[in-house]
């Protein structure tokens, strides 16, 4: 009882937005207004808050188990793949909403087109409400190297990623595999910080962080990130209370790439974030909640997901979405498999077969957040494939980064400078 | 029953409960302080180097949530007392028949979710809501005004929130009063406010106690009305050691400001039994 080793690490924000598509809009008119109103939106982090004790009881269960850290890094791609053979199954774990949807709520036309050209049956299931309490839960079975019973999973870019890489818990990819993924995906999902030359994992979607904004209480646009410490929009700005959004937004601020910050950067990023709340600016931290006190007038102008905003803007409000001259956020759900995982092959022929056009538009039309193959576009209605929402523009996207990467002895000091911005 | 049997009798009566107790409740406390005492990480593990420097790091570095909290518990103690009292008095005096009716009726928002209820307030207090706006509209507020993510939101909150564990003790406290006290008390000739002074009210201060113990623990410990009600220099205790769990994944951090808290909580609530008769309090919080 000396020792523990427990997941149960938060931190993406990501985590609670809204995922697109609605089986109502399926049959309906106008997808796009409809999907607007009749999105259902999670509060993935609440959940998580208020069923919190779940992570107690992950605490007690790993009593007495150490570290595990592995160099993944040394796994053989080749090594892996060698003799594997394709199964004819695929189970694939997945977002709420995160897939599109025909007819009926288990009818997903994609899913049908890749049963029909490959012969691999899938059994798709819903089940992750975010990262790390889904970490949490299949961590000791990929501990005891026995398989999950899913051979294909979504995890966002961030904490429990990496932790999940470091520990060595997933299947190094066999690029010979994904021709597919080579010709389509656009250039700033590849080799992304997290995870170079996508080692382990390829994009499902993507989404941006940056400011939202409703421009008729603000009286004029937003173009920067110092339009949230205006001292005219005192109470009524809204920011981010993470880990990861918040800090790596304010490094951007001050002028600094977080992925080449140092502690004296984080220091500096986070004392201008406690001018701001000291000085009254901030209303509150927010997490999931900023999107309805955005839309119901308690703010102004917030840091927002673009994903949330394109479905208010959908269902008619009238906000505006922008990503801040000193850049924004880019954070991808990435497609993985458990190095478990009973059926590999079956999985990473998945893996390829989305990054098809015609199939990432399929589903881009429903979740509505950003593809990783910009061609998906010709294959969406018109109003989707303008919306820069949907498909960021070229200089939109010359002005994102990702998150910092954080090491385990880095992230303790990263911590211990923002939390205290965030939780005063 | 036999002798023997009855010597063991009271043993074998608390069996079940001390074990509960045991196995889910003094096991995983073992736990939580050998962990609080542990250094690493989660990749790397966490080894015990009986660390105790991390007591004195989180009473520095959480000292304005740790005090804020307790603030925040009292006031939504006494504003619970305040609120409760008198209440409770008129259903236990002058509701009559009526008396269950009356105590469902306070119990009844309590059928819903703790979280639910809390939320809902949000929605009712938001800055153009059907509250406000309204009031907004009329000119009786200036535009500006707002109620959420304020320290007042968040302690009305937790007054609301805890609104029953303070009415219901007191309610039982009065209900016992024997009604021929009153009756010697008006015989003797004391006028109204002194039957409640010298008689009512003595008769009742166990309730009020308990209510305080059973209100005050919680309040001070919550971090649910803090993260949907508050803002900027909010954040309590709860909330703390919720990030530093949860999010941070600093096992040992959390499990010392968890301790820290219940070692303050113990301390007052001994300090307070010891002060008021140990008896009184605790057996009104049993009832």
């Amino acid at each position: 009882m000396t020792q523990l080793d427990t997941p149960g690490d938060a931190g993406r924000s990501g985590d609670d937005r809204g995922h697109g598509g609605d089986l109502r809009a399926a049959a309906l008119a106008d997808p796009a207004m409809l999907r607007g109103l009749t999105q259902a939106r999670f509060g993935r982090r609440g959940l998580l808050r208020f069923a919190g004790l779940a992570g107690g009881a992950t605490l007690l269960a790993a009593c007495g188990v150490s570290g595990e850290k592995k160099d993944s890094a040394g796994d053989d791609a080749a090594s892996f793949w060698r003799d594997r053979t394709k199964a004819g199954t695929l189970d694939f774990a997945n977002w709420p909403l995160y897939m599109d949807v025909g007819s009926t709520d288990s009818d997903h036309p994609s899913l049908d087109v890749f049963t029909k050209k490959t012969g691999i049956k899938v059994t798709y299931r819903e089940v992750i409400q975010d990262n790390e309490s889904f970490f949490a839960q299949i961590r000791p079975t990929l501990a005891a190297g026995k398989s999950i019973g899913y051979d294909l999973m979504v995890l966002t870019n961030g904490i429990t990623l990496s932790r999940v890489m470091q520990l060595g818990y997933l299947a190094p990819l066999d690029h010979a595999r994904l021709p597919t993924f080579a010709a389509n995906a656009s250039p700033n999902v590849r080799n992304p910080t997290y995870d170079p030359g996508n080692a382990y994992t390829i994009p499902w979607q993507s989404g941006l962080t940056g400011i939202a904004y409703d421009p008729a209480k603000t009286g004029r646009e937003i173009t920067s990130y110092n339009d949230l410490f205006d001292p005219k929009f005192a109470g009524k700005v809204g920011m981010f209370g993470d880990n990861q959004d918040l800090p790596n937004l304010a490094l951007l601020g001050i002028g600094v790439e977080p992925a080449k910050s140092t502690p004296d950067d984080w220091k500096k990023a986070a004392a201008k974030l406690t001018a701001q709340r000291r000085d009254g600016i901030v209303r509150k931290y927010y997490d999931q909640s900023y999107i309805d006190a955005l839309a119901g007038g308690d703010l102004w102008i917030s840091m927002a997901w673009s994903g949330d905003v394109y479905q208010q803007i959908a269902t008619g409000t009238n906000l505006k979405f922008v990503v801040p001259s000193e850049g924004g956020l880019l954070w991808t759900d990435n497609m993985c498999i458990p190095k478990t995982a009973p059926h590999p092959v079956d999985a990473i022929s998945y893996m390829d077969f989305v990054y098809r056009p015609e199939i990432a538009g399929m589903l881009t039309e429903y979740i509505n957040y950003i593809t990783p193959v910009p061609t998906a576009a010709e294959h969406v209605p018109a109003d989707l494939a303008k919306s820069t929402l949907l498909f960021p523009s070229a200089d939109e996207l010359s002005r994102v980064s990702r998150f910092r990467v954080l090491t385990t002895a880095e992230e303790t000091e990263w911590n211990r400078i923002f939390q205290p911005v965030y939780q005063s | 029953m036999r002798r023997q049997a009855g010597a063991a009798g009271p043993y074998l009566l608390v069996l079940p409960g001390g074990l509960w107790l045991a196995v889910f409740f003094v096991v995983p406390m073992a736990v939580m302080l050998s962990v609080s005492l542990q250094t690493g990480n989660v990749v790397d593990g966490f080894t015990q180097t009986f660390n105790f420097r991390i007591y004195a790091d989180a009473v520095t570095t959480y000292e304005t949530q740790f005090i804020r909290s307790l603030i925040f518990g009292l006031i939504a103690t006494v504003a619970t007392i305040l609120l409760a009292y008198p209440m409770a008095y008129w259903i236990a005096f002058h509701a009559g028949r009526n008396k269950s009716n009356y105590l469902f009726l306070v119990l009844l928002p309590f059928f819903v979710s703790f979280v639910i209820r809390t939320v809902s307030w949000k929605f009712l207090l938001a800055d153009d809501g059907i509250l406000l706006g309204n009031l907004k509209d009329a000119g009786l507020l200036p535009a500006d005004f707002h109620v959420l993510a304020t320290s007042f939101a968040v302690v009305a909150g937790l007054t609301y929130n805890f609104f029953p564990f303070m009415l219901l003790p007191i309610y039982v406290a009065l209900e016992r009063v024997d009604p021929q006290l009153l009756e010697a008390a008006d015989d003797l000739y004391a006028n109204r406010r002194e039957v409640f002074g010298r008689v009512v009210l003595p008769l009742s201060m166990p309730g009020v106690f308990a209510g305080f113990l059973l209100t005050f623990v919680p309040a001070t410990a919550d971090f649910v009305n803090a993260y949907v009600l508050g803002g900027t220099n909010t954040t309590m205790i709860g909330n703390i050691i919720q990030t530093t769990y949860l999010t941070n994944a600093d096992y040992p951090l959390a499990s010392a400001v968890s301790f820290i808290l219940m070692a303050v909580l113990l301390i007052g609530i001994f300090g307070y039994a010891r002060l008021l008769g140990t008896r009184d309090v605790l057996e009104m919080s049993a009832r």
